[in-house]
This record gives structure tokens, C-alpha cells and sequence, in this order.
């Protein structure tokens, strides 16, 4: 039983930073059809960024909890920035391009900004401090479920309030919506879109950006290349949960983690990607369009 | 003027902020020191500055040519009129032919070993070609098929003593099973769903292979694997080299006649329409499932024939030969060549493999400048080197009609 729990929460972990980093697939995706292949690169820029930061600040001697703040504000804010730029070089200029091409772009993107990281800093991996401190009254449970496990569930449940909150209530939220549903329609009643394309892309980042700085001072390391594997395992768990549905990416990204946290604890760890693919092949299998995806009708 | 010259400052202010904390910082950890290195904040100011201008010009001028399009000017340029040319392309033909066979005998070693991964990449990028150019089906998992290949002939060879001769078309076939196996589940999905799920099966195999040992030794591979065999002799490694060659070239030619014949067939139209309209093709009374199917499967046949030819030459090989990097480059040998055009993809696969073996000196950088020479290609020439010309028929009008009306 003990066992189990074990599993469930590091899959709930696990899972919690998946969907983080789906969200930004999943809405870039809804509103102009592009797989963004360079979002996991974004994710690692966000992590290199906090461990640079934090590295300085331990040099010059700052103290605990205000260098997480510090890193992880200035990861976000460098995130975004990346993303803004991201989309103004490498995707504004195809709009209305065949839908094959900003793909292609994508994926020259990622691998330049993995080589730029790789030539600006090192390609060996580096070592992430731990950041997030044990908390005491943990301690009881700590063989369960330890302290950096909780700040990532509770950073990642306030952050999706704050996200659910922003798309439902604000009028840019309703911006967001509308253009996701029709652009042009969107353009005919006012709204900027290219405004809310690059918008998407920043708040996209800055998701991505969370998950990276968590993800790297859980796991305690850091290279150029780790934003790849999580870019493709994030963007599997956006299409099982159906790409374009925001709630679909949480509950993908929940799905992806808990099966690769039992898979690898009941069966075999060596197959882990093996799992993920291959329950992203069932579910495409019996449901085209994701867990939550409406499916739609072609009409000619 | 002025207002350019706001502008790139701008941008130049705006590039030394997003990359000073990467390229100006470095913090050592070891010995508790942070290095800053100022000289490449100037670099990056110089460079965005320079480059935002020749952006712009850039950006103009595609304008420019969209809008001459637009109003049906004449768009082909001279290359293109000169490859319409039959007589041109006969005699252009025979020359490049002539080259490829004393290429060996000029050249040494070194250069022959170079032009044979080259030669497989053209291969590689026909086989492609097929699935994504002409059918229209993005595969993000194609070295998976070349794999196949390889791991035929290299188990074979290592259990039962298989010769490459034997083994060339058993492993063309199995490329082939795979795709069928591939295709089978994705026959409904389109687009997007089914990059992820081809991305999916490309580590799947790779993952499969590094470690399912009973099978594939691992990640350390199997070496020793037999060269060709030339009628039983045993050659000299410089004249395997030649006697490889020789039979890529053959394999190049091989692939060239037969897409080119299968464009033109019966199910090369029904991949273009499938390409341009799934539902109008189904309209029209293609049946879809098989022909999918059949562009993967004759898609992924060429990669199994030369994943074997591939084995072969390295005689040895293990799984990091397949990583999603290989079908990455793979893919922007087909995009980047022009999609569908054959010439294209031949000469795609000379620049992405070529270049970047001959500047060595500057290997450090070649990753960074394949990423970026994709984003531009795409923004400025996002048909390709060649583009594809589609098959035109020109009305020839019966005169009498004409003269009687």
C-alpha cells in the first residue's frame, strides 16, 4: 500500500509538471494549429535561466527562499521573452503558409536553440541547488511524499486557478476564447489578434518557465537537452487529453504521469517511453480526438 | 530612414537582453566565481543590428514577388524554365552520371566514404519523399524503418551468416511489414496526431532496441557485421569503399526510376489527391485506407533496403544511430529540397550532408546553422530549393471550332 501511494504521488508529481508544460502545446495549438516544437526548449531556457540566477545570488551570498523568488521570477520573465521572440521570428512570417511549414520552422527552432544553450554554456549537465527547502512538519510523511513534491502539487494547483481564472473571467480571456474559436470573426469585432497570438505564446512560456525551475530543482540537474524529451512527453499528454481543451491538458498530463509512474514501478522502469507511446497509440486508437477532444465533423 | 535605424537599435538592445544571462554569465560553481564575458554582449548588438536590416530587406522583397504572383506574372524563374528543357536535362543528365562513376577512381578513400553516406541520405530523403512529399503524411519516426533495415542485416549476419545480397531485399521487405504495422493504427488519424504518434514509434523502436538485449545486445550494438561480398573475394578496405559505392549509386538510380514511375502511376495520383483533398479523393472513389498504407509502405521499403547497405559499410551499429535527430534531418532534406520534386530532394541531401562534412572547421556551429538555415528556408523559400511543377496540359483547341463559330 505504502508502495502505491509512493507511485500515485510521484505520478501525480510528475504529472502536475506534464500538464504545466501541455498548457502551453495545448493553447498555442487552439488558436493558430501549430505544434510548437520549440516549447520544451523554452521550458530548458526557463531552468537555465533560474540556475544561472541562483548561482550568482549563492556567489554574491544570498540566503534561501529569496533566491527561489528571484530565480524563478527572472526564469519566467526571460521565458516569455524567449516565447515573444520565438513566435515573432519563427511563425508570424508563415502565417497563412501551408500547415506543414511553421512545423518545419518548429523544429529547425528547437534544434538551434538547444545547439545556442549548448555553444553559450556547456553541454555537460550541470547541477541544480536544491532550491526548495524540507519542511519540518512534512516529516511524518516524508517517505510518502516529501517537501519539493508538495510545493510542485500546490504551485501547480494555485498557478492553474490563477490560468482557469484568467481565461474565464478577464476580457483578454475572452479575447483568447473568441479567437480560438474563429479568427477572423474575432478580427471583426475588435479584437488584436496578433496581440493575442503573442500573448498566448507568453503566458504558454511563462508555464512552461514554473515547470522548468520546479522540475529542475526536483530532479537536481540540468543540460541543454532535457527540454526535448519533456516537450514530446507534454505534447502526448495534450493530445490524450485532446489538443486545443485546456482541461483536457491537466487531465492528459494527470493520465501520462500516473501511467509511467505505475508502469515503471510494477513493470519495468527500462520501458518507461515504450508505456507512454504506446497507451498514446490506444487512446488515439479508440478516441481520435483525445479524452476530452470534440471531435469535428469536416464539412466540404 | 531614421525610422529604420530606431527600429534595428531596438532590436539590438532587444537581443543583448534575452541572451545576457546565457551568453554574458557563466557561473563556475567549483571554484565560486561567476565570469563575465562583456565581448559577447558587443557581438550580439553588432550582429542583431546587421542582421534586422538585411531582415527587413528580405521581408520586402518576398513581398514584392508575392505580389507579382498575385498578379500572374511570370513566377518561374530561369532555373526552372531550363529544367523543363528536355534536351538540357538528357544532356545534364549523362554529365552528372559520368561524374558519379569516376567519382571512386578520382577521389580517395575518404572522399568516396563521405559521398556514400551522402548517397544514403539521398536514398533516405526519396523514400520520404514518397509519404511526405507526394502523400502528404508527416512521419517524424522514418529512421525507424532505416533501423529496421540495419538490425535485419546485422542480426541475420551475425546469427545465420546471411550475405548482403540476400539480405538486401529481406530488409526492404521488413522496412515495408513496419509500415504496414505503423500505418494500421494511425489510418484515422490526420495531421498533427499522426507527427506525435510517428514521432512515438521512432523511440519506441529506439528505446526497444537499447533495451531488449536478448535481441539487439543493447546499447553497445553489434560490430563485425560483413562488407558485400564481390562474387567471394575478399576486397581491400579502399576497394570495398569503391565496390559500396558502386552499388549506392545503382540503388540511387534504382530509387530514381522507380518513385519517378510511381508518380506518375496510378497510385502516385491517387497520393497527390490524397495530399490536396482527403475528402474529395474518397469523392472520387480512392480507396483511402489502401492507399495510405501503401505510401508508407513503399515509403519505408526504400529506408529498410538502405538501412541494410547501411550496416554494411559501418559493419557495425547500435541504437544512437536512430535518434529523432536522424528524422529531423531526414524530413528537412525532403522540405528543403521542395516537397515532392525529386531533383530537389537529390540535391537537399548533397547540401544538409555535404555541408557540414566539409566545414568541419566550423563543426562546432553546423547544429546552430542547420536550425537556423530551416527557419529561414521556410520564411524566405518555403517551397524549396526546387520547387515541385506540377503537372500542367495545355489546352490545344480544335481550330474548326473556332473558325466555324
Amino acid at each position: 500500500m505504502e508502495y502505491f501511494l509512493q507511485l500515485f504521488f510521484g505520478g501525480l508529481t510528475r504529472g502536475s509538471i506534464y500538464a504545466l508544460i501541455a498548457l502551453g502545446y495545448t493553447m498555442v495549438y487552439g488558436i493558430i494549429q501549430l505544434i510548437n516544437f520549440a516549447h520544451g526548449e523554452i521550458y530548458m531556457i526557463g531552468a537555465f535561466v533560474a540556475l544561472i540566477v541562483a548561482g550568482v545570488c549563492t556567489i554574491y551570498g544570498l540566503s534561501g527562499v529569496s533566491i527561489l523568488i528571484l530565480a524563478g521570477v527572472i526564469a519566467i520573465i526571460y521565458s516569455c521573452a524567449y516565447g515573444y521572440t520565438l513566435e515573432k521570428v519563427a511563425y508570424r512570417p508563415l502565417r497563412g503558409a501551408p500547415r506543414l511549414s511553421p512545423l518545419i520552422s518548429a523544429i529547425g527552432m528547437s534544434i538551434f536553440l538547444q545547439n545556442y544553450v549548448l555553444l553559450a554554456q556547456t553541454p555537460d549537465f550541470l547541477p541544480f541547488p536544491r532550491l526548495i527547502p524540507d519542511f519540518d512538519f512534512m516529516e511524518p510523511v516524508a517517505h510518502i511524499i516529501g517537501s519539493p513534491e508538495l510545493v510542485i502539487l500546490i504551485t501547480t494547483v494555485v498557478t492553474m486557478i490563477l490560468l482557469t481564472l484568467l481565461i474565464k473571467k478577464t476580457r483578454v480571456g475572452k479575447a483568447m476564447r473568441a479567437t480560438q474559436q474563429d479568427m477572423n470573426m474575432a478580427r471583426l469585432v475588435g479584437v488584436n489578434v496578433d496581440r493575442i497570438i503573442s500573448l498566448t505564446f507568453i503566458i504558454g512560456s511563462a508555464l512552461a518557465a514554473i515547470g522548468g525551475v520546479l522540475v529542475a530543482s526536483y530532479i537536481g540537474q540540468v543540460n541543454f537537452y532535457i527540454g526535448f524529451l519533456a516537450g514530446v512527453k507534454a505534447f502526448t499528454a495534450a493530445v490524450l487529453g485532446g489538443i486545443g481543451s485546456i482541461p483536457g491538458a491537466v487531465l492528459g498530463g494527470l493520465v501520462l504521469g500516473w501511467a509511467e509512474s505505475f508502469a515503471a514501478g510494477y513493470i519495468s522502469s527500462d520501458y518507461e517511453d515504450v508505456f507512454t507511446f504506446g497507451l498514446l497509440v490506444l487512446i488515439l486508437i479508440l478516441r481520435p480526438a483525445g479524452i476530452l477532444g470534440k471531435s469535428h465533423k469536416q464539412k466540404v | 530612414m531614421l525610422k529604420n535605424f530606431k527600429q534595428s537599435i531596438l532590436v539590438s538592445l532587444w537581443f543583448v537582453f534575452l541572451t545576457f544571462p546565457l551568453l554574458a554569465v557563466r557561473v563556475n560553481t567549483m571554484d565560486q566565481v561567476v565570469v563575465w564575458r562583456w565581448m559577447n554582449m558587443l557581438w550580439v548588438a553588432i550582429g542583431a543590428f546587421v542582421l534586422s536590416y538585411l531582415w527587413r530587406y528580405m521581408l520586402a522583397r518576398q513581398q514584392v514577388r508575392k505580389q507579382v504572383a498575385d498578379e500572374g506574372g511570370e513566377t518561374r524563374s530561369k532555373t526552372q524554365l531550363l529544367l523543363e528543357d528536355m534536351s538540357f536535362r538528357y544532356k545534364a543528365m549523362g554529365v552528372i552520371l559520368l561524374a558519379a562513376l569516376v567519382f571512386p577512381l578520382v577521389f580517395d578513400t575518404y572522399q568516396s566514404t563521405i559521398m556514400i553516406s551522402a548517397l544514403i541520405y539521398v536514398v533516405l530523403g526519396l523514400g520520404l519523399n514518397i509519404t511526405v512529399g507526394l502523400a502528404g503524411l508527416l512521419d517524424l519516426g522514418f529512421v525507424a524503418f532505416f533501423g529496421v533495415g540495419a538490425y535485419t542485416y546485422a542480426l541475420l549476419n551475425h546469427h545465420f551468416d546471411l550475405g548482403f545480397w540476400i539480405t538486401l531485399p529481406i530488409g526492404g521487405i521488413l522496412g515495408c511489414l513496419f509500415g504496414v504495422i505503423l500505418g494500421f493504427p494511425i489510418l484515422r488519424l490526420r495531421g498533427d496526431y499522426l507527427a506525435i504518434v510517428t514521432l512515438g514509434f521512432g523511440m519506441i523502436f529506439k528505446v526497444v532496441m537499447e533495451n531488449w538485449d536478448a535481441l539487439s545486445f543493447g546499447p553497445s550494438g553489434i560490430a563485425n557485421i560483413d562488407k558485400p561480398s564481390f562474387f567471394g573475394m575478399d576486397l581491400s578496405l579502399a576497394d570495398s569503399t569503391i565496390y559500396i559505392y558502386y552499388i549506392m549509386i545503382a540503388m540511387v538510380i534504382f530509387t530514381i526510376l522507380v518513385t519517378t514511375r510511381l508518380r506518375n502511376s496510378r497510385i502516385g495520383r491517387a497520393w497527390i489527391a490524397m495530399r490536396e483533398d482527403e475528402i474529395a479523393c474518397v469523392a472520387m472513389g480512392i480507396d483511402i485506407a489502401r492507399t495510405k498504407l501503401s505510401a508508407y509502405a513503399l515509403g519505408a521499403f526504400w529506408a529498410g533496403m538502405v538501412g541494410v547497405l547501411f550496416a554494411s559499410k559501418t559493419t557495425f551499429i547500435n541504437p544512437a544511430s536512430f535518434t529523432f535527430m536522424e528524422s529531423a534531418i531526414i524530413l528537412s532534406i525532403v522540405v528543403l529540397g521542395g516537397m515532392g520534386s525529386i531533383l530537389g530532394v537529390i540535391l537537399g541531401a548533397f547540401l544538409l550532408i555535404l555541408l557540414p562534412e566539409y566545414m568541419r572547421a566550423f563543426s562546432e556551429y553546423r547544429m546552430l546553422a542547420f536550425g537556423a538555415a530551416m527557419v529561414l528556408m521556410m520564411i524566405f523559400r518555403p517551397q524549396g530549393i526546387i520547387s515541385n511543377l506540377r503537372q500542367t496540359y495545355k489546352y490545344k483547341g480544335s481550330k474548326e471550332k473556332i473558325n466555324n463559330g
